[in-house]
């Protein structure tokens, strides 16, 4: 929670980096995962356009994967795959190392699409400013 | 989902006016969009499963030039723009809570000054993004004042239909018989007393080029009405439903499915006024009960009882009242 | 230099709008800031001007659209009084938290209620604490000229902060004066191009205005305003030497009139002024030794030069426009006496609240203020420190 020093901040509280949420992780605000399952997939790609967290992540038109750095396991695009697809499995996260066993508990899945599992490269603290603003947010609004 | 794949197949024609630069068409499929930048970036702070980036995604991807977003102070503000951090990739900016509309017609204005100076070489779109507080209650002398003012921008309501950021209290857009903090379903009075008031159709009021109502759940008929409004000779409004899981008690995975009830019952039904011509966007198969969309929400809950059954008799009856009325304009006007 | 011209207070803020020349103006008409709002509207219908005139539905998307045009990078400007003043509150902060360097003619009206249209200061004393920097004048000429100096200093790189120009509403806004203008050229070279320091439109940086700063950050950003006042006296010192090169016409931070061997000091603000100059001439071939000094800039307040100017004097009495019910005095009251307190020698202090609502202040008022003062000096004390000066008792 510790800030920088004034005179090191630009003046007026202007952000001159843009995007620069990218660097902070919520995805440890998950409690359930998405697998995704690349042999099941039918790049429809409704899971893409309903993410509210852009994390399904997507390369020329196909997607390859899900950004677990920033997804918060809201199940939209678990539920948004159409029904005879269901190419996205939700999982419990403290179940969710073994990939493997996963994989080989879902029939006809094949093989557990390319995850990504990197977390991205950050020169800020993930801890500063308020986590779940959204949940608590009541204290950080405009009180009206 | 048969009605998104067969609007898959109709691209979108332009048959409105354009001030600017004429620029290339949106594409319509999944596959081209997800080519597109995206400018609203992960790491943002709202809820699991909130619906308001993902209105805001699909918005955003109608975009062909620079954008400056304008947002006025609620969730989707707070959440995107915690200090150092911003989920926007665009230039942004947020005052206050009332005032995004006039915010926004000041960077406008600004732009206007600026390029017939030949100082501002790029083509530029302005949006203000505001909650249904921001927009229904406190903000809405500013939107008035900005829309007959005839900038060219477009005014996005993300709607969830009450004051979530503060917890969920009622606001002008919070339908009949909804349970908020500051209309609680009491043993006396069972949720809010009065009905949401018609935005969409006071903005169709102020005879702008564009204003449509539209649902994330429907994301092309979304994204092309967001093309329009971008593309309008002047002001554009949008009224988008926006779940939120935490306020209408939901399930956080089950927001779009939701919003599509909305659609389905025609509680939210999805029009356009183009230059006056008033155009349903789609029309169900079959009209689902109101009930179906309440039975969903917990903030319904106490509607489903002996003596709270006349509140969804009221809710189906004021549905089908709108849903009349958009028929017999769309067909007046076209 | 520049030609001479008969004008009101508010076709000189108008006429400086217009040679200043905004990208952007936003305004909403108020009494009786109205005229400037009028006379800038036909400067854009005619084609005078470049800018963009937004006719804004009230004073608080005034200051809002103001300060989005500032952030997208275009000299921005906007003129209210009164109400329209207090209903851009929240703005201010705002605007001058954002860092945007705008400047507001502001026509002083007291503010409501009863509601009243005449001047007091009460409007702009009011958002004394908004983080604005405030210039006040006595006259159409001091309007004029400190409207043209205002753009320099809020754009000015150590400063960036927004600046509101108050003159009495009526009185100056109204009364017709013989001042003396500068060519358009002249104010164009004087003022310069605006170079912003982030903009909304730039496509290659976009940038972020307006997140929400916790408590890890908000208070580094109020840090830096409170630093940023701390540049201000300088800028508006050099600002006026360099006007005056162009103008003839030379400003400080205050004005001093006959203060330096004087006894017995009277401080005032704006138009009022000038009837008290004309009681310290009078009281002068008297060979009373009384002075005044004239508040320019109030915020910040240039306490150290103040202290210095005062601090000699036997006894000060000042005079405020506005009262801060704080049960101590007038807000201008509070500055100069806080201001003497470091001094060793402190002179008696009394406070005057007078003209609220736009009550007449003429000689004799000022003639009982001096005679007060004589009395409290001559009794070593002052038995009366806050007085209502001119009202039905």
């Amino acid at each position: 929670m510790i800030g920088r020093a004034w005179k090191e901040i630009p003046r007026g509280a202007v952000i001159p980096e843009p995007g620069n949420a990218h660097h902070y992780q919520t995805g440890d605000w998950r409690s359930f995962r998405p697998i995704w399952l690349k042999d099941r997939c039918i790049q429809c790609l409704r899971c893409w356009i309903m993410c509210p967290d852009s994390a399904i992540i997507t390369e020329d038109g196909k997607v390859v994967g899900i950004d677990y750095s920033h997804c918060k396991g809201c199940g939209i695009c678990a539920n948004e795959c159409p029904a005879k697809v269901d190419a996205i499995k939700m999982i419990k996260e403290d179940e969710a190392d073994d990939f493997d066993k996963i994989a080989s508990s879902i029939p006809d899945s094949g093989s557990v699409g390319e995850v990504n599992r990197t977390e991205p490269k950050t020169g800020l603290r993930a801890d500063e400013g308020h986590r779940r603003s959204g949940a608590n947010a009541g204290a950080v609004g405009r009180e009206a | 989902m048969a009605e998104q794949s067969a609007a898959l197949d109709t691209r979108h024609e332009r048959q409105y006016s354009t001030r600017g630069v004429v620029l290339m068409p949106v594409p319509t499929t999944l596959k081209e969009l997800s080519k597109k930048p995206e400018i609203l970036t992960g790491g943002h702070r709202l809820c699991a499963g909130c619906g308001a980036p993902i209105a805001v995604r699909q918005i955003l991807k109608a975009l062909e030039t620079p954008v400056v977003i304008g947002n006025a102070t609620g969730c989707l503000e707070v959440a995107t723009s915690i200090y150092p951090y911003t989920a926007w990739r665009c230039s942004w900016i947020h005052t206050a809570f009332e005032n995004a509309a006039a915010t926004i017609s000041g960077v406008e204005a600004a732009y206007r000054s600026l390029r017939r100076q030949g100082k501002v070489k790029s083509e530029f779109r302005f949006i203000a993004f505001g909650g249904d507080g921001g927009t229904y209650d406190i903000g809405l002398q500013s939107l008035s004042g900005a829309m007959e003012r005839g900038h060219r921008m477009v005014y996005v309501c993300y709607n969830n239909e009450a004051y979530m950021n503060t917890g969920i209290q009622r606001s002008s857009a919070t339908p009949l018989g909804a349970d908020t903090t500051t209309s609680p379903a009491g043993s006396a009075i069972p949720g809010k007393p009065v009905p949401r008031k018609d935005l969409t159709a006071i903005m169709a009021a102020h005879n702008i080029p564009y204003v449509a109502q539209a649902s994330p759940s429907n994301w092309l008929d979304l994204i092309k009405k967001a093309d329009k409004a971008l593309n309008a000779d002047g002001p554009a409004f949008l009224n988008v439903l926006a779940i939120c899981p935490r306020g209408w008690r939901t399930e956080s995975n089950e927001g779009v499915e939701i919003m599509r009830l909305a659609v389905d019952t025609c509680y939210w039904p999805l029009y356009e006024v183009d230059n006056g011509v008033w155009r349903i966007t789609y029309k169900p198969k079959d009209k689902k009960p109101v009930e179906e969309w309440l039975k969903r929400q917990g903030r319904f809950k106490h509607l489903f009882t002996a003596e709270n059954k006349h509140i969804i008799e009221e809710l189906q009856a004021e549905v089908d009242r709108n849903w009349q009325r958009l028929l017999e304009l769309s067909e007046k006007t076209s | 230099m520049g030609k001479r011209v008969a004008l009101t207070g508010n076709e000189a803020a108008a006429l400086a709008m217009k040679q200043i020349n905004p990208d952007v103006v936003a305004a909403y008409p108020i009494t009786p800031q109205t005229d400037i709002v009028q006379y800038f509207s036909s400067f854009v219908h005619d084609g005078k001007v470049k800018t963009e005139f937004v006719t804004v539905e009230s004073e608080h998307s005034a200051m809002s659209a103001t300060i989005g045009a500032s952030a997208a990078g275009a000299r921005a400007m906007t003129a209210t009084s009164s109400q329209g003043l207090a209903l851009m509150w929240e703005m201010l902060y705002i605007a001058s938290s954002y860092r945007l360097p705008i400047v507001m003619p502001v026509v002083n009206r007291a503010l409501s209620g009863p509601i009243n249209i005449h001047c007091d200061h009460s409007d702009t004393m009011g958002a004394r604490d908004s983080g604005w920097i405030q210039l006040y004048s006595e006259s159409a000429q001091e309007a004029y000229d400190n409207l043209i100096q205002a753009v320099r200093i809020a754009e000015h790189p150590d400063v960036r902060l927004p600046v509101m120009v108050c003159f009495d509403g009526f009185i100056t806004s109204h009364g017709l004066e013989n001042l003396e203008i500068l060519e358009d050229s002249e104010v164009s070279e004087f003022i310069g191009e605006f170079e912003p320091e982030y903009s909304l439109l730039d496509p290659e940086h976009p940038v972020t205005f307006g997140p929400l700063a916790l408590q890890n950050y908000y208070f580094e950003f109020k840090r830096q305003q409170a630093d940023a006042m701390t540049k201000v006296a300088a800028v508006v010192r050099r600002v006026g030497m360099e006007f005056e090169k162009v103008s003839g016409r030379h400003y400080e931070l205050f004005e001093e009139y006959r203060l330096g061997d004087a006894e017995m000091a009277m401080v005032v603000a704006n138009s009022t002024a000038g009837t008290a100059k004309e009681v310290v001439d009078e009281l002068r071939a008297q060979g009373k030794k009384v002075g005044l000094l004239k508040i320019r800039m109030f915020r910040p307040f240039p306490k150290e030069e103040i202290a210095a100017a005062l601090s000699s004097k036997q006894i000060v009495a000042v005079l405020d426009r506005a009262d801060t019910y704080s049960t101590m005095g007038g807000p201008i009251y509070n500055e100069v006496r806080s201001a003497l307190y470091d001094e060793k020698l402190r002179p008696l202090t009394m406070s005057y609240i007078y003209g609220l609502g736009g009550r007449d202040v003429g000689l004799d008022d000022i003639r009982k203020v001096f005679s007060d003062m004589e009395a409290s000096r001559t009794a070593g004390k002052v038995s009366e420190p806050i007085n209502y000066l001119g009202v039905h008792e």
